[in-house]
């Protein structure tokens, strides 16, 4: 296998990571609603919270596309 | 003609300027950025500067801007974190900036370089562990034992140590990937509009179908650009929050 094709590959297995993020991003939204339906007073308080760990989670699977990127293009 | 993807994020020397063998030449990354602190400046100094009762809109925004970063601040970390404010609300502004410019069309986004990011971050980094050192002096270093039996110490300690340290990368690569990956994904759906329009016929007619996923990407990428900055101010808050009441929660 020559270089450049073994770096296609590598950049694809390198996505796989970004699965994470969404099971991460899908747990996340899930368990807000679920905890805001049972006591939506408390939801709007929370949000913020929410917002910062969806851009913490988001953050992980764009690592993973960095890493894809890095070995594309060097 | 269609650019590649990546084309958007290279550096290009406006005013060439060699100083020892450095290059300091003035680029378009330079330029941007000496356009926001001026935005940023003469804002905040024209809004505030007729200091009504009732506020105009433009007042209304300096207020609410400074509001919301003196609640991030007193959230993380009390009243003692207040003479961070300045630290804090210049780095706020001057990251939600970079990234708002950054999606204007044709506007070179300066959050997208490392560099910045991570001068940014390593500054940071470097005022909590001199805030640390002058509020509790050598007693900062506690800040690595967390509160666990003996025999788990000699674990955590050096995962402490090294998550410590790994906190300017982790701080400007998110900030970095974040950018870096909107633009991309934004320049790629303007190649399938270009790309599809050229085909002509039936295929050009589709070509509408790439340009509303554009709106839609660019919507998510404003969001993206203020969750970025507040993640950023709110983890620098969250930090120099550590250094100043070490682990004790108030």
């Amino acid at each position: 296998m020559d270089l450049a094709s073994a770096k296609m590959i590598g950049a694809g297995l390198a996505c796989i990571a970004i699965g994470g993020a969404g099971i991460g991003i899908g747990d996340l939204w899930g368990k807000y609603l679920d905890g805001s339906l049972r006591n939506p007073g408390a939801a709007s308080s929370q949000f913020t919270n929410l917002l910062l760990g969806f851009a913490l989670v988001e953050a992980t699977g764009l690592y993973a596309l960095v890493i894809a990127l890095i070995i594309l293009f060097t | 003609m269609q650019m590649h993807p990546m084309e958007q994020f290279r550096v290009t020397p406006l005013v060439p300027l060699h100083i020892a063998g450095y290059d300091v030449s003035f680029t378009n990354q330079s330029l941007v950025m000496c356009a926001i602190v001026a935005a940023v400046s003469l804002f905040m100094a024209l809004a505030v500067k007729k200091d009504r009762l009732v506020p105009t809109r433009s007042q209304s925004i300096a207020e609410l801007s400074y509001e919301f970063v003196g609640n991030m601040i007193e959230s993380t970390s009390g009243k003692a974190g207040y003479r961070f404010f300045p630290f804090v609300f210049a780095i706020f502004m001057f990251v939600l900036l970079s990234n708002f410019f950054g999606l204007i069309p044709g506007v070179f986004t300066v959050t997208s370089q490392i560099a910045v990011n991570f001068a940014l971050a390593i500054l940071v980094v470097l005022t909590v562990v001199v805030t640390g050192f002058m509020v509790h002096g050598i007693g900062f270093l506690k800040l690595f034992v967390p509160n666990a039996p003996w025999y788990l110490l000699w674990l955590l300690i050096p995962i402490e140590i090294i998550s410590f340290l790994t906190r300017p990368i982790s701080l400007s690569v998110r900030l970095f990937a974040n950018m870096l990956a909107g633009h991309t994904m934004l320049n790629v759906f303007g190649g399938f509009v270009i790309a599809l329009a050229g085909l002509g016929g039936v295929a050009s007619a589709l070509s509408i179908a790439p340009m509303f996923m554009i709106v839609a990407v660019m919507a998510l990428e404003f969001l993206v650009a203020f969750l970025q900055a507040y993640v950023f101010a709110m983890l620098t808050c969250i930090y120099l929050n550590e250094a100043l009441h070490l682990h004790d929660h108030h």
